[in-house]
Protein backbone atom coordinates (compact mmCIF):
# COMPACT_ATOMS: atom_id res chain seq x y z
CA UNK A 1 0.00 0.00 0.00
CA UNK A 2 1.21 3.48 -0.91
CA UNK A 3 0.25 6.30 1.46
CA UNK A 4 -0.45 9.60 -0.31
CA UNK A 5 0.02 12.20 2.40
CA UNK A 6 -2.87 14.67 2.58
CA UNK A 7 -2.02 17.89 4.40
CA UNK A 8 -4.53 20.14 2.62
CA UNK A 9 -1.99 21.21 0.03
CA UNK A 10 -3.79 20.89 -3.24
CA UNK A 11 -5.70 18.34 -5.16
CA UNK A 12 -4.56 14.74 -4.77
CA UNK A 13 -6.99 13.26 -7.27
CA UNK A 14 -4.51 13.09 -10.13
CA UNK A 15 -1.91 11.28 -7.99
CA UNK A 16 -4.50 8.74 -6.87
CA UNK A 17 -5.84 8.21 -10.39
CA UNK A 18 -2.34 7.72 -11.81
CA UNK A 19 -1.57 5.06 -9.17
CA UNK A 20 -4.91 3.35 -9.74
CA UNK A 21 -4.20 3.34 -13.45
CA UNK A 22 -0.93 1.46 -12.99
CA UNK A 23 -2.62 -0.91 -10.56
CA UNK A 24 -0.76 0.24 -7.44
CA UNK A 25 -2.92 0.13 -4.28
CA UNK A 26 -2.94 3.48 -2.50
CA UNK A 27 -4.73 5.49 0.16
CA UNK A 28 -4.99 9.22 0.74
CA UNK A 29 -4.35 9.86 4.41
CA UNK A 30 -3.51 12.55 6.98
CA UNK A 31 -3.10 9.97 9.73
CA UNK A 32 0.54 9.72 10.94
CA UNK A 33 0.05 6.10 11.98
CA UNK A 34 -1.13 5.14 8.47
CA UNK A 35 1.76 7.01 6.94
CA UNK A 36 4.16 5.08 9.17
CA UNK A 37 2.43 1.74 8.60
CA UNK A 38 2.21 1.79 4.81
CA UNK A 39 4.88 0.18 2.72
CA UNK A 40 5.81 3.34 0.80
CA UNK A 41 4.91 7.01 0.84
CA UNK A 42 4.17 9.73 -1.67
CA UNK A 43 4.45 13.29 -0.37
CA UNK A 44 2.76 15.54 -2.97
CA UNK A 45 1.54 19.10 -2.68
CA UNK A 46 0.62 22.26 -4.51
CA UNK A 47 0.49 25.64 -2.84
CA UNK A 48 2.65 27.81 -0.61
CA UNK A 49 5.41 26.71 1.77
CA UNK A 50 4.28 28.52 4.94
CA UNK A 51 0.73 27.16 4.80
CA UNK A 52 2.12 23.69 4.07
CA UNK A 53 4.45 23.75 7.07
CA UNK A 54 1.63 25.01 9.28
CA UNK A 55 -0.67 22.18 8.16
CA UNK A 56 2.05 19.54 8.51
CA UNK A 57 2.68 20.71 12.06
CA UNK A 58 -1.05 20.67 12.90
CA UNK A 59 -1.47 17.16 11.53
CA UNK A 60 1.57 15.96 13.48
CA UNK A 61 3.18 14.74 10.27
CA UNK A 62 6.66 16.23 10.44
CA UNK A 63 8.23 13.73 12.85
CA UNK A 64 6.61 10.72 11.14
CA UNK A 65 8.01 11.92 7.80
CA UNK A 66 11.51 12.22 9.30
CA UNK A 67 11.11 8.81 10.90
CA UNK A 68 9.91 6.96 7.82
CA UNK A 69 12.69 8.42 5.69
CA UNK A 70 15.23 7.40 8.33
CA UNK A 71 13.92 3.83 8.40
CA UNK A 72 14.56 3.32 4.69
CA UNK A 73 10.97 3.31 3.44
CA UNK A 74 10.63 4.29 -0.24
CA UNK A 75 9.68 7.97 -0.27
CA UNK A 76 8.63 10.10 -3.23
CA UNK A 77 8.24 13.87 -2.91
CA UNK A 78 6.38 15.80 -5.61
CA UNK A 79 6.41 19.58 -6.25
CA UNK A 80 5.64 21.38 -2.96
CA UNK A 81 6.29 18.10 -1.13
CA UNK A 82 9.80 18.21 -2.58
CA UNK A 83 10.31 21.84 -1.63
CA UNK A 84 9.34 21.48 2.02
CA UNK A 85 11.81 18.65 2.67
CA UNK A 86 14.61 21.18 2.15
CA UNK A 87 15.95 23.21 5.07
CA UNK A 88 14.50 26.51 3.98
CA UNK A 89 12.26 28.12 1.37
CA UNK A 90 12.38 31.73 0.22
CA UNK A 91 8.61 31.65 -0.14
CA UNK A 92 6.31 33.67 2.13
CA UNK A 93 9.12 35.91 3.29
CA UNK A 94 11.28 32.93 4.26
CA UNK A 95 9.97 29.65 5.66
CA UNK A 96 11.98 27.14 7.70
CA UNK A 97 11.15 23.66 6.35
CA UNK A 98 11.57 20.01 7.34
CA UNK A 99 15.28 19.83 6.55
CA UNK A 100 15.75 16.33 5.18
CA UNK A 101 17.76 17.71 2.26
CA UNK A 102 20.54 20.25 2.78
CA UNK A 103 19.88 23.44 0.83
CA UNK A 104 17.07 25.83 0.10
CA UNK A 105 14.24 26.61 -2.29
CA UNK A 106 14.58 29.77 -4.37
CA UNK A 107 12.35 32.03 -6.45
CA UNK A 108 12.97 32.22 -10.19
CA UNK A 109 14.32 35.65 -11.05
CA UNK A 110 14.34 35.84 -14.85
CA UNK A 111 16.36 38.56 -16.50
CA UNK A 112 14.31 38.13 -19.67
CA UNK A 113 10.86 39.80 -19.41
CA UNK A 114 9.36 37.30 -21.86
CA UNK A 115 10.07 34.52 -19.37
CA UNK A 116 6.83 33.83 -17.52
CA UNK A 117 6.53 32.94 -13.83
CA UNK A 118 5.25 30.40 -12.85
CA UNK A 119 6.87 27.97 -15.21
CA UNK A 120 3.93 26.04 -16.61
CA UNK A 121 4.46 23.23 -19.06
CA UNK A 122 6.77 20.47 -20.23
CA UNK A 123 10.49 20.87 -19.74
CA UNK A 124 13.44 18.58 -20.31
CA UNK A 125 15.00 16.67 -17.44
CA UNK A 126 18.62 15.72 -17.89
CA UNK A 127 19.44 12.72 -15.76
CA UNK A 128 22.51 12.98 -13.59
CA UNK A 129 24.67 10.22 -12.29
CA UNK A 130 23.06 9.08 -9.09
CA UNK A 131 25.25 9.33 -6.01
CA UNK A 132 24.01 6.01 -4.74
CA UNK A 133 25.49 4.32 -7.78
CA UNK A 134 29.05 5.15 -6.99
CA UNK A 135 31.75 4.19 -4.61
CA UNK A 136 29.46 2.36 -2.21
CA UNK A 137 27.61 0.13 -4.61
CA UNK A 138 28.75 -1.38 -7.89
CA UNK A 139 27.27 0.05 -11.09
CA UNK A 140 24.18 -1.91 -12.01
CA UNK A 141 24.67 -2.18 -15.74
CA UNK A 142 22.39 -5.17 -15.90
CA UNK A 143 19.43 -2.87 -15.42
CA UNK A 144 19.74 -1.63 -18.95
CA UNK A 145 19.01 -5.10 -20.27
CA UNK A 146 15.57 -5.09 -18.71
CA UNK A 147 12.62 -4.69 -20.93
CA UNK A 148 11.41 -1.19 -21.60
CA UNK A 149 7.90 -2.49 -21.50
CA UNK A 150 6.04 -2.72 -18.26
CA UNK A 151 4.34 -6.04 -18.44
CA UNK A 152 7.12 -8.20 -19.76
CA UNK A 153 8.75 -8.56 -16.38
CA UNK A 154 6.11 -7.21 -14.06
CA UNK A 155 3.77 -9.14 -11.80
CA UNK A 156 0.19 -9.92 -12.87
CA UNK A 157 -1.21 -7.08 -10.75
CA UNK A 158 -0.01 -4.75 -13.46
CA UNK A 159 -2.26 -6.20 -16.12
CA UNK A 160 -4.67 -3.35 -15.44
CA UNK A 161 -2.54 -1.27 -17.73
CA UNK A 162 -4.47 -1.18 -20.94
CA UNK A 163 -2.08 0.91 -22.90
CA UNK A 164 1.59 0.07 -22.84
CA UNK A 165 3.75 2.24 -20.66
CA UNK A 166 6.50 1.86 -23.16
CA UNK A 167 8.09 5.24 -23.32
CA UNK A 168 8.78 6.98 -26.57
CA UNK A 169 6.38 5.01 -28.71
CA UNK A 170 6.99 7.52 -31.45
CA UNK A 171 10.75 7.22 -31.21
CA UNK A 172 12.00 4.01 -29.59
CA UNK A 173 14.98 4.77 -27.39
CA UNK A 174 18.28 3.20 -28.22
CA UNK A 175 20.40 1.74 -25.48
CA UNK A 176 22.85 4.58 -25.71
CA UNK A 177 20.08 7.02 -24.78
CA UNK A 178 19.45 5.23 -21.53
CA UNK A 179 21.89 6.30 -18.89
CA UNK A 180 22.75 3.15 -17.00
CA UNK A 181 23.94 5.07 -13.98
CA UNK A 182 20.86 7.18 -13.52
CA UNK A 183 18.51 6.63 -10.65
CA UNK A 184 16.44 3.38 -10.60
CA UNK A 185 13.24 5.45 -10.71
CA UNK A 186 14.26 6.69 -14.17
CA UNK A 187 14.68 3.15 -15.41
CA UNK A 188 13.10 2.65 -18.82
CA UNK A 189 12.79 6.40 -19.35
CA UNK A 190 14.86 8.06 -21.98
CA UNK A 191 17.30 10.70 -20.77
CA UNK A 192 16.24 14.28 -21.68
CA UNK A 193 12.58 13.34 -21.53
CA UNK A 194 10.11 16.13 -20.86
CA UNK A 195 8.03 16.24 -17.67
CA UNK A 196 5.20 18.56 -16.61
CA UNK A 197 6.10 21.47 -14.30
CA UNK A 198 4.03 24.11 -12.51
CA UNK A 199 6.09 26.21 -10.09
CA UNK A 200 7.60 29.59 -9.24
CA UNK A 201 10.25 28.33 -6.79
CA UNK A 202 12.94 25.73 -7.42
CA UNK A 203 15.03 23.38 -5.28
CA UNK A 204 18.70 24.26 -4.76
CA UNK A 205 20.52 21.50 -2.84
CA UNK A 206 23.74 22.70 -1.20
CA UNK A 207 25.34 19.33 -1.95
CA UNK A 208 25.25 18.60 -5.71
CA UNK A 209 25.51 14.91 -4.87
CA UNK A 210 21.75 14.94 -4.27
CA UNK A 211 20.93 15.97 -7.84
CA UNK A 212 19.64 13.17 -10.08
CA UNK A 213 17.90 15.34 -12.68
CA UNK A 214 18.48 18.88 -13.92
CA UNK A 215 16.34 21.37 -15.83
CA UNK A 216 16.87 24.86 -17.26
CA UNK A 217 14.41 27.69 -16.75
CA UNK A 218 14.54 31.47 -16.32
CA UNK A 219 18.32 31.50 -16.54
CA UNK A 220 18.65 28.92 -13.77
CA UNK A 221 19.79 25.33 -14.05
CA UNK A 222 17.99 23.72 -11.16
CA UNK A 223 17.60 20.33 -9.50
CA UNK A 224 14.34 19.01 -10.95
CA UNK A 225 14.91 15.61 -9.32
CA UNK A 226 16.86 14.80 -6.19
CA UNK A 227 17.61 11.50 -4.53
CA UNK A 228 19.67 9.70 -1.97
CA UNK A 229 19.03 6.27 -0.52
CA UNK A 230 15.29 5.70 -0.14
CA UNK A 231 14.42 9.36 -0.70
CA UNK A 232 13.48 10.54 -4.18
CA UNK A 233 11.79 13.81 -5.00
CA UNK A 234 10.80 15.71 -8.12
CA UNK A 235 9.87 19.30 -8.82
CA UNK A 236 7.81 18.09 -11.79
CA UNK A 237 4.53 16.19 -11.63
CA UNK A 238 4.96 12.54 -12.67
CA UNK A 239 1.21 12.03 -12.25
CA UNK A 240 0.64 14.62 -14.99
CA UNK A 241 3.54 13.64 -17.25
CA UNK A 242 1.79 11.10 -19.43
CA UNK A 243 3.24 7.65 -19.99
CA UNK A 244 6.71 8.72 -18.94
CA UNK A 245 5.39 9.91 -15.60
CA UNK A 246 3.35 6.73 -15.14
CA UNK A 247 6.51 4.75 -15.77
CA UNK A 248 8.29 6.68 -13.01
CA UNK A 249 5.39 6.00 -10.62
CA UNK A 250 5.40 2.35 -11.63
CA UNK A 251 9.14 2.20 -10.93
CA UNK A 252 8.43 3.75 -7.52
CA UNK A 253 5.60 1.31 -6.76
CA UNK A 254 8.09 -1.55 -7.19
CA UNK A 255 11.21 0.13 -5.81
CA UNK A 256 12.97 -1.41 -2.82
CA UNK A 257 14.28 1.99 -1.71
CA UNK A 258 17.82 1.13 -2.65
CA UNK A 259 19.98 2.44 -5.42
CA UNK B 1 14.11 24.16 -22.37
CA UNK B 2 10.46 24.81 -21.63
CA UNK B 3 8.51 23.63 -24.66
CA UNK B 4 5.59 25.29 -26.41
CA UNK B 5 2.36 23.48 -25.62
CA UNK B 6 -0.07 22.20 -28.25
CA UNK B 7 -3.55 21.93 -26.76
CA UNK B 8 -6.42 20.29 -28.64
CA UNK B 9 -9.73 21.85 -27.75
CA UNK B 10 -12.78 19.65 -27.45
CA UNK B 11 -16.10 21.49 -27.50
CA UNK B 12 -18.44 19.04 -25.84
CA UNK B 13 -22.24 19.18 -25.96
CA UNK B 14 -24.29 16.30 -24.63
CA UNK B 15 -21.18 14.08 -24.54
CA UNK B 16 -20.26 14.70 -28.14
CA UNK B 17 -17.38 16.74 -29.48
CA UNK B 18 -18.64 19.41 -31.85
CA UNK B 19 -17.05 22.15 -33.89
CA UNK B 20 -18.48 25.30 -35.40
CA UNK B 21 -17.28 28.44 -37.13
CA UNK B 22 -17.43 31.63 -35.08
CA UNK B 23 -19.45 29.77 -32.46
CA UNK B 24 -22.15 28.73 -34.96
CA UNK B 25 -23.20 25.80 -37.11
CA UNK B 26 -21.78 23.07 -34.91
CA UNK B 27 -21.46 19.51 -36.18
CA UNK B 28 -20.74 16.37 -34.14
CA UNK B 29 -17.24 14.98 -34.45
CA UNK B 30 -16.99 12.09 -31.99
CA UNK B 31 -16.80 10.72 -28.48
CA UNK B 32 -14.87 13.00 -26.08
CA UNK B 33 -13.26 10.17 -24.11
CA UNK B 34 -12.02 8.36 -27.20
CA UNK B 35 -10.73 11.58 -28.70
CA UNK B 36 -8.99 12.53 -25.44
CA UNK B 37 -7.18 9.18 -25.35
CA UNK B 38 -6.26 9.41 -28.99
CA UNK B 39 -4.82 12.93 -28.71
CA UNK B 40 -3.03 12.17 -25.44
CA UNK B 41 -1.45 9.05 -26.94
CA UNK B 42 -0.71 11.09 -30.05
CA UNK B 43 1.46 13.55 -28.15
CA UNK B 44 -0.66 16.55 -27.27
CA UNK B 45 0.65 18.42 -24.23
CA UNK B 46 -2.63 19.26 -22.59
CA UNK B 47 -6.34 19.20 -23.40
CA UNK B 48 -9.18 21.61 -22.89
CA UNK B 49 -12.87 20.76 -22.70
CA UNK B 50 -15.38 23.57 -23.17
CA UNK B 51 -19.06 23.92 -22.43
CA UNK B 52 -19.38 20.39 -21.24
CA UNK B 53 -22.92 20.83 -20.07
CA UNK B 54 -25.04 17.71 -20.05
CA UNK B 55 -27.44 19.49 -22.35
CA UNK B 56 -27.53 22.77 -24.24
CA UNK B 57 -28.86 25.17 -21.62
CA UNK B 58 -28.76 25.53 -17.85
CA UNK B 59 -27.73 22.02 -16.96
CA UNK B 60 -24.95 21.24 -14.51
CA UNK B 61 -21.50 20.29 -15.73
CA UNK B 62 -21.15 16.70 -16.86
CA UNK B 63 -18.93 15.83 -13.91
CA UNK B 64 -19.02 12.12 -14.68
CA UNK B 65 -17.39 12.89 -18.01
CA UNK B 66 -14.63 14.85 -16.27
CA UNK B 67 -14.03 11.85 -13.97
CA UNK B 68 -13.84 9.51 -16.91
CA UNK B 69 -11.34 11.71 -18.73
CA UNK B 70 -9.20 11.94 -15.59
CA UNK B 71 -9.17 8.15 -15.28
CA UNK B 72 -7.87 7.56 -18.79
CA UNK B 73 -5.45 10.39 -19.52
CA UNK B 74 -2.54 11.47 -17.36
CA UNK B 75 -1.63 14.82 -18.83
CA UNK B 76 -3.10 18.13 -17.64
CA UNK B 77 -6.54 19.13 -18.82
CA UNK B 78 -8.74 22.16 -18.29
CA UNK B 79 -12.50 22.38 -18.15
CA UNK B 80 -14.43 25.50 -19.09
CA UNK B 81 -17.96 26.57 -19.78
CA UNK B 82 -20.83 26.17 -17.41
CA UNK B 83 -18.79 27.11 -14.32
CA UNK B 84 -21.18 29.03 -12.09
CA UNK B 85 -19.08 29.52 -8.98
CA UNK B 86 -16.59 28.14 -6.47
CA UNK B 87 -18.59 25.00 -5.94
CA UNK B 88 -18.45 24.09 -9.61
CA UNK B 89 -14.72 24.83 -9.66
CA UNK B 90 -14.20 22.48 -6.75
CA UNK B 91 -16.24 19.68 -8.32
CA UNK B 92 -14.30 19.91 -11.56
CA UNK B 93 -10.89 19.99 -9.85
CA UNK B 94 -11.72 17.17 -7.44
CA UNK B 95 -12.93 15.10 -10.40
CA UNK B 96 -9.36 15.30 -11.68
CA UNK B 97 -9.10 18.36 -13.92
CA UNK B 98 -5.84 20.28 -13.54
CA UNK B 99 -7.40 23.64 -14.35
CA UNK B 100 -10.75 25.32 -14.56
CA UNK B 101 -11.44 28.01 -17.10
CA UNK B 102 -13.76 30.96 -16.46
CA UNK B 103 -14.92 33.42 -19.08
CA UNK B 104 -18.35 35.08 -18.86
CA UNK B 105 -18.52 34.36 -15.14
CA UNK B 106 -15.29 36.28 -14.52
CA UNK B 107 -16.58 39.33 -16.43
CA UNK B 108 -19.82 39.34 -14.46
CA UNK B 109 -18.15 38.60 -11.14
CA UNK B 110 -14.38 39.33 -11.24
CA UNK B 111 -13.95 38.46 -7.57
CA UNK B 112 -14.48 34.79 -8.51
CA UNK B 113 -10.91 34.84 -9.87
CA UNK B 114 -9.41 35.99 -6.58
CA UNK B 115 -11.58 33.58 -4.60
CA UNK B 116 -10.74 30.63 -6.84
CA UNK B 117 -7.02 31.44 -6.77
CA UNK B 118 -7.06 31.69 -3.00
CA UNK B 119 -8.88 28.40 -2.45
CA UNK B 120 -7.35 26.25 -5.21
CA UNK B 121 -4.13 28.04 -6.17
CA UNK B 122 -3.73 30.40 -9.07
CA UNK B 123 -2.25 27.72 -11.32
CA UNK B 124 -5.73 26.12 -11.37
CA UNK B 125 -7.55 29.22 -12.56
CA UNK B 126 -7.52 30.02 -16.27
CA UNK B 127 -9.15 33.10 -17.74
CA UNK B 128 -10.74 32.51 -21.11
CA UNK B 129 -11.39 35.67 -23.08
CA UNK B 130 -13.15 36.25 -26.40
CA UNK B 131 -11.96 39.60 -27.76
CA UNK B 132 -13.30 41.05 -31.01
CA UNK B 133 -11.53 43.70 -33.07
CA UNK B 134 -12.98 47.20 -32.98
CA UNK B 135 -12.15 50.47 -34.72
CA UNK B 136 -13.22 52.42 -31.65
CA UNK B 137 -9.75 52.86 -30.18
CA UNK B 138 -10.92 55.81 -28.14
CA UNK B 139 -12.99 53.49 -25.97
CA UNK B 140 -10.80 50.42 -26.52
CA UNK B 141 -7.11 51.45 -26.66
CA UNK B 142 -5.97 47.91 -27.47
CA UNK B 143 -8.32 47.79 -30.46
CA UNK B 144 -10.17 44.81 -29.01
CA UNK B 145 -13.33 44.56 -26.95
CA UNK B 146 -14.18 41.60 -24.72
CA UNK B 147 -17.33 39.69 -25.64
CA UNK B 148 -19.06 37.05 -23.55
CA UNK B 149 -21.58 34.24 -24.04
CA UNK B 150 -20.00 33.02 -27.22
CA UNK B 151 -19.75 36.43 -28.91
CA UNK B 152 -23.40 37.18 -28.16
CA UNK B 153 -22.80 40.07 -25.76
CA UNK B 154 -20.31 42.93 -25.81
CA UNK B 155 -19.01 44.03 -22.43
CA UNK B 156 -17.41 47.46 -22.90
CA UNK B 157 -14.15 46.01 -21.54
CA UNK B 158 -10.85 46.63 -23.30
CA UNK B 159 -9.07 43.30 -23.91
CA UNK B 160 -5.65 44.34 -22.62
CA UNK B 161 -7.03 46.11 -19.57
CA UNK B 162 -9.09 43.05 -18.73
CA UNK B 163 -6.07 40.76 -19.12
CA UNK B 164 -3.98 42.89 -16.76
CA UNK B 165 -6.80 43.12 -14.26
CA UNK B 166 -7.33 39.36 -14.32
CA UNK B 167 -3.61 38.82 -13.74
CA UNK B 168 -3.77 41.08 -10.69
CA UNK B 169 -6.85 39.25 -9.45
CA UNK B 170 -4.91 36.01 -9.62
CA UNK B 171 -5.43 33.97 -12.79
CA UNK B 172 -2.56 31.61 -13.59
CA UNK B 173 -2.94 31.66 -17.34
CA UNK B 174 -4.96 33.45 -20.04
CA UNK B 175 -6.51 31.84 -23.11
CA UNK B 176 -6.93 34.50 -25.78
CA UNK B 177 -9.57 33.31 -28.20
CA UNK B 178 -9.98 35.62 -31.16
CA UNK B 179 -13.63 35.85 -32.11
CA UNK B 180 -12.68 37.05 -35.59
CA UNK B 181 -10.38 34.08 -36.21
CA UNK B 182 -12.32 31.32 -34.43
CA UNK B 183 -12.93 28.34 -36.64
CA UNK B 184 -11.72 30.11 -39.80
CA UNK B 185 -8.48 28.13 -40.08
CA UNK B 186 -6.92 31.26 -41.57
CA UNK B 187 -4.31 31.63 -38.85
CA UNK B 188 -4.17 33.07 -35.35
CA UNK B 189 -4.65 36.73 -34.74
CA UNK B 190 -0.99 37.46 -34.11
CA UNK B 191 -1.24 41.12 -33.08
CA UNK B 192 -3.82 40.36 -30.44
CA UNK B 193 -1.85 37.40 -29.07
CA UNK B 194 1.42 39.34 -28.94
CA UNK B 195 -0.25 42.35 -27.36
CA UNK B 196 -1.59 40.30 -24.46
CA UNK B 197 1.40 38.00 -24.09
CA UNK B 198 4.02 40.73 -23.92
CA UNK B 199 2.02 42.76 -21.42
CA UNK B 200 1.33 40.14 -18.77
CA UNK B 201 3.73 38.03 -16.71
CA UNK B 202 1.72 34.81 -16.88
CA UNK B 203 1.49 32.29 -19.73
CA UNK B 204 -0.77 33.14 -22.67
CA UNK B 205 -2.50 30.49 -24.73
CA UNK B 206 -3.44 31.52 -28.27
CA UNK B 207 -6.75 30.27 -29.60
CA UNK B 208 -8.79 30.61 -32.75
CA UNK B 209 -7.73 30.26 -36.36
CA UNK B 210 -5.24 27.36 -36.39
CA UNK B 211 -5.40 25.75 -39.81
CA UNK B 212 -1.92 24.44 -40.54
CA UNK B 213 1.47 24.01 -38.84
CA UNK B 214 2.74 27.29 -40.28
CA UNK B 215 0.08 29.12 -38.28
CA UNK B 216 1.46 27.59 -35.11
CA UNK B 217 5.03 28.50 -36.01
CA UNK B 218 3.83 32.10 -36.50
CA UNK B 219 1.89 32.30 -33.26
CA UNK B 220 4.87 31.07 -31.23
CA UNK B 221 7.44 33.20 -33.02
CA UNK B 222 5.55 36.38 -33.82
CA UNK B 223 2.58 36.08 -31.48
CA UNK B 224 4.86 35.26 -28.50
CA UNK B 225 2.34 32.67 -27.31
CA UNK B 226 3.34 30.16 -24.63
CA UNK B 227 0.84 27.59 -25.84
CA UNK B 228 -1.67 27.25 -28.65
CA UNK B 229 -5.07 25.67 -28.98
CA UNK B 230 -5.92 23.68 -32.08
CA UNK B 231 -9.20 22.08 -33.08
CA UNK B 232 -10.49 21.64 -36.64
CA UNK B 233 -7.09 20.93 -38.17
CA UNK B 234 -6.72 17.74 -36.14
CA UNK B 235 -10.40 16.89 -35.66
CA UNK B 236 -10.73 16.48 -39.40
CA UNK B 237 -7.71 14.17 -39.48
CA UNK B 238 -5.92 16.43 -41.89
CA UNK B 239 -2.97 16.85 -39.50
CA UNK B 240 -1.60 14.81 -36.62
CA UNK B 241 -0.03 16.22 -33.48
CA UNK B 242 3.18 14.31 -34.21
CA UNK B 243 3.31 15.81 -37.69
CA UNK B 244 2.65 19.32 -36.41
CA UNK B 245 5.36 18.97 -33.79
CA UNK B 246 7.82 17.73 -36.39
CA UNK B 247 7.23 20.89 -38.43
CA UNK B 248 7.55 23.07 -35.34
CA UNK B 249 10.81 21.38 -34.35
CA UNK B 250 12.20 21.86 -37.87
CA UNK B 251 11.35 25.55 -37.58
CA UNK B 252 13.27 25.73 -34.31
CA UNK B 253 10.26 25.96 -32.00
CA UNK B 254 10.89 23.88 -28.85
CA UNK B 255 8.29 21.11 -28.52
CA UNK B 256 7.91 17.99 -26.41
CA UNK B 257 9.27 15.13 -28.46
CA UNK B 258 8.93 12.06 -26.25
CA UNK B 259 5.65 10.69 -25.00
Amino acid sequence: MIAIIDYRAGNLTSVRLALEYIGAPCEITSDPSRVLADERVIFPGVGAAAEAMKNLTEFGLIEPIRELVATGKPFLGICLGTQVIFEFSEEDGGTPCIGLVPGSVKLFTPSEPACKIPQIGWNTVEFKRSLCVGADSPPTHTKIERSLCVGADSPPTHTKIERSLRVGANSPPTHSDLASETHPLFEGIENQSEFYFVHSYYPAPSDPGWIVGETDYAGARFASAIGRGNLFATQFHPERSGRIGLRLLDNFARWDGKC
Amino acid sequence: MLTKRIIPCLDVRARKVTKGVRFKGNIDLGDPIEMAISYSDGGCDELVFYDITASAEYRPIDIEMVREVARVIHIPFAVGGGIRGLEDMQRVLLAGAEKVSVNSLAVENPSIIAEGAKVFGRQCIVLGMDPVGTADTARFPSGYEITIRGFRDRTGLDALEWAKRAEELGVGEIVVNSVDADGTRDGFELNLTRLISTNVGIPVVASGGAGNPQHLIEVFREGMADAAIIASMIHTGEYTIAGIKKDLALAGVPVRKKW
